[in-house]
């Protein structure tokens, strides 16, 4: 039976981090005030590091622009992307906390069908709190969820189900489609407010959006890696799915799930379709390979741990893919970089390096 | 900075997405023809997740292919239709010719036309002689039944299947276009031994499916109601089935917003341009306001418990994700299924309450793997109805629970099991299941092995009943 959850949602403010990639300002912090201000930000700035990013009173926060990013990872820096959403992945790797809940500089508090305020992150961790159900779909959708549950024939031994690793939200407003769909549908705006939240089924692929995500990132955080993108890169706007696709194998492998759905936020603004295109071209004929690339990937036995399952992909990455095109090849090597980066600034705890304050 | 995309090949993408309207081909230059058929092409290839289905026959497609070459892929129906097809031909171009000399395409079945975009207005309309409703009638009054749905099925044609072990007469209002059969009637079309153990209680409705000659068949259980939705319409629950039903279903990948088909929605960023003509949707299965479908365990535990939560969403069940349908509510395209909903699972103590029953959470996932191997999409959520209050949990949970138990085994068996390339009708692919269930599960316990031969009859019955009613 499930669970129903009577208590409020815990803050969980000393166990998660909020990533924010930005270029420009964070004026549009001041909206999300109320909901964000117990939490520690990490800001990772992307673009001219000479630039000043002003971050509204009273929020709890460290910076990172570029010059950041290469004094701490040296070499290693290359892994990260520049010009790109992307290098919000370096956020992920300096934080000390549990949980991430990332969200793009255009994204604004979103209101329910009643006009109530949709608190996001506290709807994203009611998604990790709670267990997944991957491996038998549930018809009433997330069965933990207040008056919900399991329906008939679904299976008591697989009511239980398994850690949530990811949530992933959606967005009302300005839709995430690619620059065709945009171009031949300009004014489209999702009003549509489904009040679900579902796992998505082991074995099932989806694409990852970053402007609206959770993760847990003891369970996950070195599958994160949004790839190389944007200033040198062939490709642009494929940071999120790509880092989907191989978080994705990942959890299915190893026994997690990853919810989607709830909860929406509002998203502002309709970026360039022609800018879009340029940076997606590739990756529109590209994702016809990546796709059954992923479907078909399988891990082996001894794949036990992320970084594992991450560094094996990788190879695979380089064996198959390389033969599309030389930009994998790349892509292959900067996602062994991650890794050696990740366990760099995150050693195992005990290790003897804590005393050196890498740890917090 | 690489070299951005050329006029002429941005031109080209976008004549691909308007192939359909376009009436001539033959003004343009030869090796922009050749490109725009070749990139139509490629646009096509894209792998097929089975597992052991290798040889890559498209078994719903449009083209047969040859499939030396191509091993784990799999073609299915994409842009390249006949229409298009004879586009290229007509152009008279050589090497487009040849291109489809040695490619192998020849039309061999009838077109699954993919549903564009275009179409949508289309499969709003209805051709009601293309439905029929059936309602399995396990009450005998069906006035307030048939009352509340009046302003819904009276357009169509009912087919109302009497429970066999119902004693009382029926009572139906006037106003309606139907057939009612009753015990005799079944007994005179199956024989009196099939009509006992395969249609009785819930299982009575499959005796409509039998014998319905329409294209889709809506279903929905004689407890339940219309539903309203959020801004207090009436749910046209049969319209939206059909929806579902005449929209392509997108197994493949999935779709953040789920179906990408419904008005203000479409396919997200990353979803494979391949994958976006979807493949026809064979099982429509929807959802229940008020009494929600818990099982007696569920239920007896949380007596006050009440589905008011309504979601707005019809999304695609993914390839090889198995889920339990419930019989409550539901629409499916018999020429493309009807065999494969069938009454085998018959529970020792079955009973006239659902939560006494799991025959309908057999069949639908007999019906899900046979959608999954024939390559056809299932969908999930609306439309909703409101299911009334009827019957105590605790009351049905001191009576049979066996059925709870008996899913530990039902469940990881649908999930592993794989049927052979020989298996292209649905009637072959029962066949193989019920082997596999008897082989497997069939020492597990004995009302499984009485399954498999329920659906091994049952495959019979359909073929004799169907060469019957054939003109």
């Amino acid at each position: 039976m499930a669970q129903t959850s009577a208590s409020p949602t815990p803050l969980l403010k000393d166990e998660l981090d909020i990533v924010i990639p930005t270029i420009r300002n964070l004026d549009f912090l001041e909206m999300w005030r109320p909901f964000f201000q117990p939490y520690h930000l990490i800001i990772v700035q992307d673009g001219d590091p000479s630039k000043t990013i002003h971050v509204p009173e009273g929020f709890d926060y460290e910076l990172y622009n570029r010059n950041d990013i290469n004094r701490i990872l040296g070499p290693k820096a290359s892994c990260i992307s520049f010009k790109d959403s992307a290098c919000r992945c370096f956020g992920y790797m300096v934080s000390k906390k549990k949980y991430i809940f990332t969200i793009d500089d255009d994204c604004f508090v979103a209101k329910d069908p009643s006009g109530k305020d949709i608190n996001a992150l506290e709807q994203h961790i009611k998604n990790l709190l709670s267990p997944s159900t991957p491996f038998f779909f549930n018809t009433l959708y997330d069965p933990y969820r207040d008056g919900a549950d399991f329906v008939r024939g679904y299976p008591f031994s697989l009511r239980e189900g398994v850690p949530t690793a990811v949530s992933h939200g959606l967005w009302l407003n300005i839709p995430d489609y690619d620059a065709p769909t945009q171009l031949v549908k300009p004014l489209e705006r999702n009003s549509r407010f489904v009040d679900a939240v579902m796992t998505i089924p082991k074995g099932t692929l989806f694409p990852m959006c970053g402007m609206n995500l959770g993760f847990n990132r003891e369970l996950i955080g070195p599958a994160m890696y949004f790839g190389l993108m944007g200033d040198g890169q062939p490709i642009g706007r494929y940071d999120d799915m790509w880092a989907g696709w191989c978080m994705k194998v990942i959890c299915d492998h190893l026994g997690l799930g990853v919810k989607t759905g709830l909860p929406y936020i509002w998203h502002s603004k309709a970026s360039n379709p022609f800018v879009n295109l340029k940076k997606e071209y590739k990756g529109i004929y590209w994702q016809e390979e990546l796709i059954p690339f992923f479907q078909a990937a399988t891990l082996s036995k001894d794949c036990t741990t992320v970084q594992k399952c991450y560094l094996e992909l990788s190879k695979q990455v380089k064996a198959k893919l390389g033969k599309v095109d030389d930009y994998f090849i790349k892509l292959a090597d900067a996602m062994v970089t991650w890794i050696e980066a990740w366990d760099e600034l995150n050693p195992p705890k005990g290790s003897a390096e804590l005393p050196n304050g890498k740890g917090k | 900075m690489r070299t951005p995309p050329s006029l002429v090949s941005l031109a080209i993408d976008s004549a691909l997405a308007q192939l359909s309207n376009i009436s001539d081909l033959s003004f343009l230059p030869d090796h922009i023809l050749i490109d725009l058929f070749l990139s139509q092409w490629s646009i096509l290839k894209f792998e097929y997740l089975s597992g052991e289905n290798s040889a890559g026959e498209a078994p719903c497609g449009i083209f047969k292919l040859p499939v030396e070459g191509f091993l784990k892929r799999t073609l299915r129906a994409g842009k390249l239709t006949e229409k298009i097809l004879k586009l290229f031909i007509a152009t008279g171009k050589e090497e487009v010719l040849s291109h489809i000399e040695a490619l192998n395409i020849q039309l061999v079945l009838t077109p699954v036309l993919p549903t564009s975009k275009k179409n949508l207005s289309m499969s709003q309309i209805i051709d009601d002689n293309d439905v029929d409703i059936v309602i399995g009638a396990l009450h005998s009054d069906l006035t307030p039944f048939l009352d509340e749905w009046r302003p819904v099925f009276s357009r169509f044609h009912l087919i109302i299947v009497k429970d066999p072990d119902l004693k009382d007469e029926l009572k139906i209002p006037g106003g309606f276009n139907l057939h009612v059969y009753t015990k005799s009637d079944i007994d005179k079309a199956v024989g009196s031994a099939s009509s006992a153990s395969l249609f009785s209680g819930y299982s009575c409705r499959y005796f409509g499916y039998l014998i319905s000659q329409k294209k889709y068949v809506v279903s929905i259980d004689d407890d339940c109601v219309p539903a309203r939705d959020n801004n207090g319409g009436l749910i046209d629950a049969v319209a939206q089935h059909i929806s579902n039903l005449t929209t392509p279903a997108t197994p493949f990948f999935f779709n953040t917003l789920y179906d990408p088909f419904c008005k203000g929605a479409d396919f997200v960023r990353g979803y494979p341009f391949s994958l976006r003509n979807g493949v026809t949707c064979a099982l429509s299965c929807g959802l229940w306001l008020n009494l929600a479908d818990y099982d007696a365990p569920t239920q007896a535990l949380k007596p006050g418990q009440r589905n008011s939560r309504y979601v707005d969403a019809v999304l695609t069940v993914p390839a090889r994700t198995m889920l339990p349908v419930s019989g409550i509510n539901i629409g499916f395209n018999r020429e493309v299924v009807g065999p494969a909903l069938l009454p085998a699972l018959r529970l020792a103590k079955e009973g006239k309450f659902r939560w006494e029953t799991v025959e309908d959470i057999w069949s639908g996932m007999c019906v899900k793997v046979v959608c999954d191997h024939l390559g056809v999409g299932v969908k999930s959520g609306l439309p909703y109805v409101w299911r009334k209050e009827r019957g105590d949990a605790i009351e049905s949970l001191k009576k049979e629970w066996e059925g709870v138990k008996l899913m530990e085994d039902v469940v990881p068996f649908f999930q592993s099991v794989r049927l052979s390339q020989a298996a292209v009708t649905p009637e072959d692919c029962v066949i193989e299941m019920a082997a596999a269930v008897k082989e497997r599960l069939g020492p597990v316990h004995p009302v499984f092995a009485r399954a498999a031969e329920a659906m091994v009859e049952w495959v019979k019955l359909w073929k004799v009943v169907r060469t019957r009613l054939s003109p």
